[in-house]
C-alpha cells in the first residue's frame, strides 16, 4: 500500500548520501498546507503528537471506503482482509523494535493503557506490601500515577531515582534504590520535558540481577531512536502510535512472552477467550488474551504505513536529523540571555524537545504569542508536576522537533521569543 | 502585532499584571483557599477578611501568566467593600462575560470589562476564571458548613 508520496521520500533518501530532506518530507504531510492566524504552520509540539503524513491518512480512508469489517470474527473476504492487514501491522511493530514474537505485541489504546494494563495485572499479582516499586522523578503522569495506585493498594514502597539539576538521573545511589525487595523498576527512556535520554540498558541490567522486573516507557523514544528491545532487555515497553505518525487511539504494550503467559488479563470480553461456557471461561492464548473487544482496525492498519514510512526515511536518519536541530535549537537559544533551558545541555544525550522558560513572560503567555506568528509550542507541566515543580516552576514552554522540522521553524522561534519581549515590554 | 493579541492584552490588564492589587498579607483572615489550574500548575491563594457580611479586606498571591495575575488583581480591586451575596453575582456576571453570553448586567465591571479580549482564546478562559472559582469555593464552603452547624444544632 505505497502512496506515491512514500516512494517520493524512499527515492529522495537513496538518492543522496544521507538526504534526510525535511522541506521534501513536510510535502507529505497535508496540514502544513493550512495558515494558523494568518501564518505558516510552525509545527514544535510533535512531543505531544505528530502530525500525519498522507501515507497514513490515506490508508484510514481506504479501509473505511473499501475494506471495513470487523476482525478475526468474520468468514467473508473483507473480514479477512481486514484481519490480515490488521495482523500485519502487529509484525511490522514486532520487528521495527528489535525483532520480538508476534504474540508479545498487544495492541491497547495508547501507551498509558499499555502501562496501566501492567500495574494492574501483572503488579497486582506480584507486588504485596514489603516490596518496593522503584520508578523516577521524570516520569510522565502516564508512567508515575498507576505505580502510585498500585503502591496505596498494596502497601509496597514507591521510591524514586532522584534526578541532577542539569537534568540526568542521579545514579550515585542506584544500587541502594534498587533493593533487594524491589519488583518492579519503572522508567522513560526520554524525558517528554528534559529530553534527557536515560542508560536504561544499565538499570534493567541491575534491576534483573536484583530480580525485579522492568518496564520501559517508550512513548519518547520509540518514536525518536532506534530501538532494540531484546539488547535493552526489558520487561515491558510501551509506547503510542500517535507520537510516531500513526492515528490516536492507538498504543502498543510490548512484553516478554514468558511472562505475558502468566499475567491475566484486565478486560474481558470478546475476543480474548477460547472458550466460554455459562459458568466458565477460558483465556485465549496470546496476544490476544489482553485484547477484549474490538481494536481501533483502521487505525492499526494505518499504523502499518506509518512504520514503512519511518522505516523508508531510517531510524538513524531521523535520530541525526533531530540531533542537528536539538543542537542548533540549544546553541541559539544559549545566546538569549532572557531564556532559561531545563534539560542536558549535549543533544548527544538527549532528544526530543527543548523545555525552556522566559525569565518573565510567563510559559501561557509566550504560547498565546507565538501561536499569533503561527508556531505551535507547548505550555505547561506536560503531565510531570512534580518534576517541573522541582525545578522551581509550575509551568515551562516546550518546543519538540520531528522528521518535518527545519532549522528555518527555529529560527522562526527565536525571531518569536524576540518578539515576545519586545510586545510585552522588557525590552 | 495583531488584533487578537492587543485586545487580549489590554492595556488596563498589563498594568494589573505589573502592579497587582492586594498583596497584602492580612491580619484577620476569616475565609481563605487555594486554587490551582489543572491545565498548567499554576496557583493562586485568596484569603478574605470581612466585617459582618462585607469583605473588608483581601489578599490574592497568584503565581501564574498575566490573564490569570491580573484577573486576580481586579477581583482583589473590586470586591473590597462588597457583601458576599454581591461577589457571587459578579463572578456569575464574569464567568457568562467570557463565555460569550451578553448579559444585561447592572453592574459595573470597571477594569474587568478588560477580560472580555480572553473570549477569542478559550484556553486561556480557565486563567482568567481561576481567581473566581477559587474565591467562590471558599464561599459555598463557608455557606455549607454554616447550614451543616445549623442542621446539626437543631
Ligand atoms: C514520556 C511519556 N510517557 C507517556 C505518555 C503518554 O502517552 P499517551 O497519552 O499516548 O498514552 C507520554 C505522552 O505525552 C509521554 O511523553
Amino acid at each position: 500500500m505505497k502512496s506515491t508520496e512514500q516512494l517520493a521520500v524512499t527515492k529522495n533518501i537513496s538518492g543522496n548520501g544521507n538526504g534526510f530532506d525535511p522541506e521534501v518530507i513536510r510535502r507529505d504531510f497535508p496540514i502544513f498546507k493550512r495558515k494558523i492566524n494568518g501564518r505558516r504552520l510552525i509545527y514544535l509540539d510533535s512531543a505531544a503528537t505528530t502530525q500525519k503524513p498522507n501515507a497514513v491518512i490515506d490508508v484510514i480512508d481506504r479501509y473505511y471506503k473499501f475494506q471495513n469489517a470487523n476482525v478475526h470474527r468474520g468468514l467473508h473476504t473483507l473480514a479477512e482482509e481486514a484481519t490480515t492487514a490488521f495482523e500485519a501491522t502487529r509484525d511490522k511493530v514486532a520487528k521495527f523494535i528489535g525483532g520480538v514474537k508476534r504474540e508479545e505485541i498487544i495492541y491497547t489504546r495508547n501507551a498509558t493503557e499499555a502501562i496501566n494494563l501492567v500495574a494492574q495485572s501483572w503488579g497486582q499479582a506480584n507486588i504485596k506490601k514489603g516490596d518496593r516499586i522503584v520508578i523516577t522523578q521524570m516520569e510522565h503522569h502516564a508512567n508515575l500515577v498507576p505505580w502510585i495506585v498500585l503502591s496505596r493498594k498494596t502497601g509496597a514502597e514507591l521510591v524514586y531515582i532522584p534526578i541532577t539539576p542539569d537534568g540526568f538521573l542521579d545514579l550515585k545511589d542506584i544500587g541502594k534504590i534498587i533493593s533487594a525487595n524491589t519488583k518492579m523498576v519503572a522508567l522513560t527512556q526520554m524525558s517528554n520535558v528534559l529530553g534527557t535520554i536515560n542508560p536504561v540498558e544499565d538499570i534493567i541490567d541491575l534491576a534483573h540481577k536484583r530480580g525485579a522486573v522492568t518496564l520501559v516507557d517508550g512513548a519518547q523514544s520509540v518514536p525518536h531512536l532506534p530501538i532494540d528491545v531484546r539488547a535493552m532487555d526489558a520487561d515491558f515497553l510501551a509506547f503510542s502510535a500517535h507520537k510516531m505518525l500513526g492515528p490516536t487511539g492507538l498504543g502498543f504494550l510490548y512484553g516478554k512472552e514468558e511472562i505475558l503467559n502468566n499475567m491475566e488479563p484486565v478486560v474481558f470480553g470478546g475476543e480474548m477467550i477460547s472458550e466460554v461456557k455459562f459458568d466458565y471461561a477460558d483465556w485465549n492464548a496470546l496476544p490476544y488474551k489482553f485484547e477484549a473487544g474490538t481494536p481501533h482496525i483502521a487505525g492499526a492498519i494505518a499504523f502499518g504505513s506509518a512504520l514503512d514510512y519511518l522505516n523508508a526515511l531510517g531510524m538513524e536518519n531521523i535520530r541525526n536529523h533531530e540531533k542537528g536541530l536539538i543542537a542548533y535549537a540549544l546553541e541559539k537559544m544559549k545566546e538569549l540571555d532572557f531564556i532559561k533551558i531545563y534539560g542536558p545541555l549535549d543533544s548527544e544525550r538527549r532528544g526530543g524537545g527543548v523545555s525552556f522558560n522566559d525569565k518573565d513572560i510567563h510559559p501561557h503567555d509566550l504560547a498565546t504569542f507565538l501561536d499569533m506568528m503561527g508556531i505551535a509550542v507547548r505550555a505547561g507541566h506536560h503531565c510531570a508536576q512534580p518534576l517541573t515543580r522541582l525545578f522551581g516552576v509550575n509551568a515551562t514552554t516546550r518546543a519538540s522537533f520531528y522528521i518535518y522540522n527545519t532549522i528555518n521553524d527555529i529560527d522562526a522561534l527565536i525571531t518569536g521569543l524576540k518578539e515576545a519581549r519586545r510586545y510585552f515590554k522588557y525590552e | 502585532m495583531s488584533e487578537p493579541l492587543d485586545d487580549l492584552y489590554r492595556d488596563i490588564l498589563m498594568e494589573h499584571f505589573r502592579y497587582p492589587r492586594g498583596r497584602n498579607k492580612l491580619e484577620h483572615v476569616h475565609l481563605h483557599n487555594e486554587g490551582q489550574n489543572p491545565v498548567c500548575g499554576d496557583e493562586i491563594e485568596i484569603a478574605l477578611e470581612l466585617e459582618g457580611e462585607k469583605v473588608k479586606d483581601i489578599y490574592v498571591s497568584c503565581m501564574g501568566c498575566a490573564i490569570s495575575v491580573a484577573s486576580g488583581s481586579m477581583l482583589a480591586e473590586i470586591i473590597k467593600g462588597k457583601s458576599l451575596e454581591e461577589v457571587k453575582k459578579i463572578a456569575e456576571v464574569i464567568k457568562s462575560m467570557l463565555k460569550g453570553k451578553e448579559s444585561r448586567n447592572e453592574l459595573e465591571l470597571g477594569d474587568l470589562e478588560a477580560l472580555k479580549g480572553v473570549r477569542k482564546f478559550p484556553v486561556r478562559i480557565k486563567c482568567a476564571l481561576l481567581s473566581w472559582t477559587t474565591l467562590i469555593d471558599a464561599i459555598l464552603a463557608k455557606e455549607a458548613s454554616k447550614k451543616a452547624q445549623i442542621s446539626s444544632s437543631e
